[in-house]
């Protein structure tokens, strides 16, 4: 039977890795070659990479770092951030990248969703979702899309996005709750199992983790497929192989 | 200097699968190219895939491509990766149904559709790392032990007729040919190029295979 997937997810900016808490205080954390060489060796399932790097004119610095990374490590990769045409998904997959992320420009354009998976297959698409919960108190929960990383409301609610976003040819979804991004809170449990309910393909958790429990929390409970998580594999809290010897003591089917 | 040849026919992302075999064959040559005089050359012959298989016959036929893969089946050893190993059966009922090229008899049909209800229904396609349980011995997977993690992304899975032409099987849904062989050719459902250490062993097996 199928795995759960453990995935470390590298923020990048202008060709290194990088950390920070809600993209303040910014530190170099190295080499993304060898950071993606230490979590392959861990055992990571797959990667994903996440260009933060403002300014576009340095997407040549991303497909060459894509390159140097896809060159030694034989997982699936992962690589989103600023992905808005067609022209940017065939420049990341010539690179060497497995599948694409693409965020904002669903949103500006659905269709240019169902033209990539069309062009390049459902199976590299991946759209990633930010969502915030907009539901007070006692209300039945609620989620909104938010666009340019977290800062642009869309009005659109984020399960019927979801479903709409695998209508047009989404493979796979990754599903960042805008609340919980940074706090190592947890995932947002709720909001995993609303999207899983509504969505047949792949739901991959993201924002929140501070600790093993939660990531079985999001798979166990939040009935996702993979779970993404940055800082407690940048700063060393644990590496993969222990995450996953966590998991596996608790019943989650993962890859040893 | 020995090579092998890896069938471009314009779907899909090879870098990795030339990187992958450039790394496990330092002492051959990988040429990735469409060109049918060029592949019937080289000493073998892996035919990736990505994508539909409508598509995919499509531009193996426009290119005469399909023709060279049939050829060349009967002669030098040969690797089928994925929608390259579905292609190598009869039939795929992707795409409304596809006539294929037919190296193995069977067919290609879709993992049914996820129930309405259920937490962890199994979702469709088949995406992440599986264990593949092996049905016979094979050059292929020496150095791999038994029920291996690889990595898969899929749809669709082949029911070749022939039980003896499965080399190993896989579990999602139901159990399903993971792989298939006979004589000089071998097909995988999943991606030894993106299944790690052991990935690359197997594709490291292949290179060395002189059946």
């Amino acid at each position: 039977m199928l795995a759960k997937r453990i995935v470390p997810c590298l923020d990048i900016d202008r060709g290194r890795v990088v950390k920070g808490v809600k993209f303040e205080d910014v530190q170099d954390a190295g080499d993304p070659v060898e950071v993606a060489r230490r979590y392959d060796a861990q055992g990571a399932d797959e990667l994903v990479f996440l260009d933060i790097t403002a300014s576009s004119d340095d997407r040549p610095t991303l497909f060459a770092t894509v390159e140097a990374v896809a060159r030694e490590i034989y997982i699936p990769l992962t690589v989103g951030g600023g992905v808005r045409s067609c022209a940017d998904v065939k420049c990341l997959l010539a690179a060497g990248a497995d599948k694409v992320s693409i965020n904002t420009a669903a949103v500006q354009n659905p269709d240019f969703v169902r033209e990539a998976g069309d062009r390049y297959g459902v199976q590299c698409i991946v759209v990633a979702i930010d969502a915030k919960r907009v539901s007070k108190k006692k209300e039945p929960p609620r989620w909104e899309v938010f666009t340019h990383g977290g800062r642009k409301a869309t009005g659109l609610d984020a399960v019927d996005w979801a479903a709409k976003m695998v209508q047009y040819g989404a493979g796979e979804l990754l599903v960042t709750s805008m609340d919980r991004d940074g706090t190592k809170e947890g995932y947002d449990v709720e909001l995993l199992a609303a999207i899983n309910r509504r969505v047949n393909v792949p739901v991959i958790a993201s924002g929140g983790v501070g600790n093993l429990e939660h990531l079985y929390q999001g798979l166990a409970e939040g009935h996702a497929d993979a779970a993404l998580a940055a800082s407690i594999f940048h700063h060393g809290t644990y590496t993969v192989g222990e995450a996953k010897s966590y998991l596996a003591q608790r019943g989650v089917r993962v890859r040893q | 200097m020995r090579s092998i040849g890896v069938i471009d026919y314009g779907m899909g992302n090879l870098h990795s699968l030339a990187k992958a075999l450039e790394r496990v064959a330092p002492d051959q040559r990988v040429v990735v190219s469409y060109d049918a005089e060029e592949l019937l050359d080289c000493d073998r012959l892996v035919l990736p895939g990505v994508g539909g298989v409508r598509e995919c016959m499509k531009e193996l036929n426009r290119l005469e491509l399909a023709q060279l893969v049939v050829e060349a089946s009967k002669k030098v050893p040969m690797l089928g990766i994925c929608l390259g190993m579905q292609v190598m059966l009869e039939f795929s009922e992707e795409n409304g149904g596809v006539p294929a090229l037919g190296l193995f008899p069977g067919e290609v049909v879709r993992f049914p559709d996820p129930p309405a209800e259920g937490a962890d229904r199994l979702k469709v396609p088949h995406m992440g790392w599986n264990r593949v349980k092996q049905a016979k011995p094979h050059p292929v997977w020496e150095g791999i032990p038994d029920e291996s993690w690889f990595y898969f992304v899929h749809s669709y899975y082949a029911r070749p007729k022939n039980p003896a032409h499965v080399l190993g099987s896989a579990e999602y849904t139901q159990v399903f040919a993971a792989a298939v062989a006979r004589e000089n050719l071998v097909a995988f459902q999943f991606h030894p190029e993106k299944s790690q250490l052991l990935g690359l062993r197997l594709l490291s097996n292949f290179v060395n295979w002189n059946p």
